[in-house]
């Protein structure tokens, strides 16, 4: 859609763009300090175990090791929800946990004092499976999670924190319903997000409680706050972010190794950098929950949802920070796919001997939607209902609500998606590709192809806080002042963009700060979809504020009214009336003006992404292959085109539509070992095996700021998993019940090999 | 092997002759983006150690980030630089086994005299062919390894030529269009 925007809708090179192909851009790990330590994190090799006795004196002794830190030595810092991980522990509860952590003037001699610590351990029986965990004779992670079962609830979201999905009646909807179909589905591969650059932190620590953070974070102001409660709100901590190469959710919570640098750095008052291997990386840091359920649901002929029942459980490894969160996401989330009156989902988070689950793209919904559509789909099987007609039926139209992250019933004032699912369809050539339940499109030999679709929404797109100032200056200049950290969305420079065209003066005009706690308001950052219309409601409203002062400032000399002045390109000027004017220096060369903005939290506005996918099954082999994917959204009003493509075709990777082809995290469940923590054995999808796709995206004007905008980026990931489930199911005529759809899987569904199970075992 | 260099061949008849013959200097010699490094072997900071893979020499003692380690493990790409004019994985490479080697790094591509940048930098900005961009100076690399071999690729052998880089935003549709789209301007 043509519009009259100077800026918004054009593509424009990133501001960051030539410091990044030229290896100008200096990511965590190209910062040095003076003096500055490399520290290490001594690892369990045991999933469960007492630590009884740590000998460091031999480390301590190796010529540059300047401190070797155990649990005794640390103060009581402690993560969680709520705070029961303590940074080091007398207890180690997954193979990897941090035992000790040494600081030592380069990294191999930091390497080589690991092995110089001497640890006895007395080893506990482990719980690897989410079943087992909550059998009464089970292994206890914590004496306060009485049963493995993590408490509920997740403060930063009230009182009234969403803990499960339940309202009506859902006996009298299954009275109501035409057919009941129930079953157990699993979306538990864990999939890593695995950005590029693993995590890590330099940190210095100035007597007696000043912490400075250099992080890589997607929300740098974030780690501030963060650390700020698990060191017991007792260090005064500035975050400063950089570039962030890449995130996906992950690194939201650095936490730990934010903590190991500034205990290492608190230790030998010296600048402390740590940063992640790939294998810590892959075993150590953060990966998608685990999910399974068993649920019942009702379903009218007409495709009416009449009731859901069910238990959802949610493996979060060996403790929780944010899965209480993502479960009220994911509770809200399901309820603007499927509308459904009578409800009574129960989620239950258990603790497992595993490393831990966290923030991952697709937050909860992502989870919940890759076993509940399934459980779904039987049902539509059963009725002979379209996927595809059932998705767009019950997708949250304007004048339905939710009840929301915060246990409040919201009432939807965006737009009908409707439209934008019809031209995704037909893109994808849906209704000529449809052939029904279990049956495939094609068959070609030992070839069969099938297509599936899948769909998300997230009202997260204004959740949370932000906050901006903008600064204009006497040369015609302004500066943004916001603690957004570039990971890749573009979205720093999206801001320069809006800011721009609220004053119009040239993008080149338009500065933004280093994303510094020290100098920049409170800012969420870029989490979920809330970067464009949260952040960026909050950018617009600090521009607008400047540009009011300058106005009234400027107006008297002009002898007009405020309201009949209008800026362009540094020069203020009468309405009607160009002659009238007078540059931004007559504010005076001893003067800045700044604005300040603010955004408070809505939720009564979603994102909506529908994915088709497209299948080959070679049942011979087992080899699934994706030929084809089709997005389709409605931004309400696209800032930056080559971003937001960039952001949709993000739905192959960082956990998304290839968790559910060939990623997985693989967990011996009898050792609690990872086997495949390494870029060759976790399986990624390489240039050559790039599938097309195709990205609709409408521009329907949604109410939310000033440009009629909302952010899809993070959703992309979310649609597809399930959609590649159902494809793969219908090529073969067998309902496939596990993600990822390996040749073994497929095989063994077929009938090929024996359908042993891959538990406990390597697989 | 690490130790062939004549320079540092210590393998010699007899203790006499070692004794007698004054000892050549242990180093080696790099030339990385046209600048000649004279570097000791040894375990001091600015030295380098038998262990040190080239990336860590160009990060940590040449002080050229740009290059990027990810998986350290030779399976994503990150760190690909030229070894004389190919792509190599610098993650997987012995700083010792690089004497006389002519290294570029991506900060190396541009023009030194005019600043200007390499077409292929270019066409990654004009494509917006990078989200994160930590895997960018990598895959910068291997595609100008690619286009000095083949300058003329078809869109199949891009995707080939790449397929050593790990790219987890999904940016390999518009890197792919971005180096097409410098093949066609060199041509």
């Amino acid at each position: 859609m043509a519009n009259s925007y100077r800026y918004i809708g054009k593509a424009t090179p990133r501001r960051d763009a030539v410091d990044i192909v030229t290896g100008g851009a200096r990511f965590l790990n190209d910062i040095k300090m003076l003096n500055m330590l490399h520290g290490k994190v001594l690892r369990s090799p045991h999933a469960h175990a007492l630590i009884k006795r740590i000998d460091k004196s031999k480390a301590l002794q190796l010529q540059g090791v300047e401190a070797v830190l155990t649990w005794e030595d640390v103060p009581d810092w402690k993560g969680g929800t709520p705070r029961y991980t303590r940074i080091l522990d007398r207890k180690v509860r997954y193979v990897g946990d941090a035992v000790a952590l040494v600081a030592a003037t380069t990294e191999e001699i930091a390497k080589e004092a690991l092995h110089l610590i001497d640890v006895e351990y007395e080893v506990l029986p482990a719980v690897l499976e989410m079943e087992e965990a909550l059998r009464p004779d089970a292994p206890q992670l914590y004496d306060e999670f009485p049963g493995n079962v993590v408490t509920p609830g997740f403060p930063f979201f009230g009182p009234k924190s969403l803990k499960e999905v339940v309202m009506g009646d859902t006996d009298k909807g299954f009275r109501e319903a035409d057919v009941i179909a129930e079953g157990t589905f699993a979306y538990e591969n864990i999939p890593n997000p695995l950005p590029p650059e693993p995590p890590g932190a330099i940190a210095l620590w100035e007597e007696p409680n000043k912490l400075t953070l250099r992080v890589s974070n997607q929300a740098s102001y974030m780690d501030k706050i963060t650390l700020f409660h698990v060191t017991g709100k007792k260090v005064e901590v500035r975050s400063i972010g950089g570039p962030c190469g890449g995130s996906f959710g992950s690194k939201f919570m650095s936490w730990q190794v934010q903590c190991y640098a500034a205990l290492l750095s608190r230790a030998t008052g010296k600048p402390v950098k740590l940063i992640f291997t790939k294998e810590e990386h892959l075993a150590v840091f953060t990966m998608r929950p685990a999910s399974r359920m068993n649920a019942r649901v009702g379903m009218k002929k007409d495709g009416t949802v009449t009731a859901i029942s069910g238990t959802w459980l949610i493996d979060t490894g060996y403790y929780s920070m944010t899965t209480q969160s993502q479960v009220a996401v994911g509770c809200g989330e399901v309820q603007i796919a499927v509308r459904c009156p009578n409800w009574d989902l129960k989620p239950v988070i258990v603790c497992t001997n595993r490393n831990a689950s966290g923030i991952v793209r697709g937050y909860g919904g992502q989870e919940l939607k890759c076993i509940l559509i399934p459980i779904l789909s039987v049902a539509m099987e059963k009725l002979g209902i379209d996927p595809f007609e059932f998705l767009k039926k019950n997708f949250v139209k304007p004048g339905d609500g939710y009840f929301w992250r915060d246990g409040i019933w919201y009432t939807y004032r965006g737009v009908d998606f409707s439209k934008a699912m019809d031209q995704g369809a037909e893109l994808f050539g849906w209704k000529e590709k449809w052939m029904g339940w279990l049956k495939p499109t094609a068959v070609n030999g030992a070839k069969r192809r099938g297509v599936g679709v899948g769909v998300h929404g997230n009202a997260d797109i204004g959740e949370d806080a932000s906050e901006a100032y903008v600064r204009l200056h006497p040369d015609g200049t302004a500066m943004l002042f916001s603690c957004v950290t570039e990971h890749g969305t573009g979205q720093r420079s999206n801001y320069i963009k809006m800011v721009a065209e609220v004053l119009q003066i040239p993008l080149e005009n338009v500065s933004v700060t280093p994303s510094d706690s020290l100098i920049n308001p409170y800012e969420f950052g870029p989490a979920g979809s809330r970067g464009t219309y949260a952040i960026g409601s909050a950018v617009i409203a600090a521009a607008e504020d400047a540009r009011r002062k300058l106005l009234e400032l400027i107006a008297p000399m002009l002898q007009a009214d405020p309201g009949d002045l209008e800026t362009v390109d540094g020069v203020i000027f009468v309405k009607g009336h160009p002659e009238k004017k007078i540059p931004w220096r007559a504010m005076s060369i001893d003067r800045t003006v700044t604005g300040y903005g603010r955004f408070e939290p809505d939720y009564t506005l979603t994102n909506c992404m529908m994915s088709f996918v497209e299948v080959e099954v070679d049942t011979e082999t087992g080899k699934v292959t994706l030929l084809r994917v089709v997005n389709a959204t409605d931004a309400g009003q696209i800032i930056d085109p080559p971003g937001l493509e960039g952001q949709m075709n993000g739905c192959l990777g960082s956990g998304g539509i290839d968790s559910a082809l060939f990623e997985e995290t693989i967990l011996d469940r009898s050792s609690g070992h990872i086997l495949n923590a390494n870029l060759i054995d976790y399986k990624w999808r390489t240039f050559s095996e790039l599938p097309p796709i195709d990205n609709v995206v409408l521009e329907t004007p949604i109410p939310s700021h000033r440009f009629h905008a909302v952010g899809v980026g993070e959703v992309a990931t979310s649609p597809g998993p399930v959609a590649v489930l159902m494809a793969v199911s219908n090529a073969i005529g067998l309902w496939l019940h596990e993600y990822p759809a390996t040749p073994d899987r497929v095989l063994k569904a077929l009938g090929k090999v024996p359908a042993e199970s891959r538990k406990g075992g390597v697989a | 092997m690490a130790w062939k260099d004549e320079r540092t061949t210590m393998v010699v008849k007899t203790t006499k002759e070692v004794i007698k013959k004054p000892q050549k200097r242990r180093g080696l010699s790099l030339t990385v983006n046209g600048r000649v490094h004279d570097l000791k072997v040894g375990t001091e900071p600015d030295q380098v150690d038998p262990a040190h893979t080239l990336a860590h020499t160009l990060r940590e003692t040449l002080g050229l980030t740009g290059t990027k380690v990810s998986c350290d493990h030779g399976a994503c790409g990150c760190c690909t630089v030229l070894m004389d004019g190919k792509a190599i994985l610098s993650c997987m490479t012995l700083t010792v086994e690089c004497d006389g080697k002519q290294i570029t790094t991506i900060e190396g591509l541009g023009d030194p005299k005019t600043g200007k940048m390499d077409p292929l930098q270019q066409a990654f900005i004009d494509h917006t062919a990078f989200q994160c961009g930590f895997c960018t100076p990598g895959a910068i690399m291997s595609a100008k390894a690619l286009l000095h071999e083949n300058p003329s690729p078809t869109e199949e052998e891009v995707k080939e030529g790449l397929s050593g880089n790990f790219c987890r935003c999904i940016s390999q549709y518009h890197v792919v269009k971005a180096v097409l789209a410098a093949s066609k301007e060199v041509r």
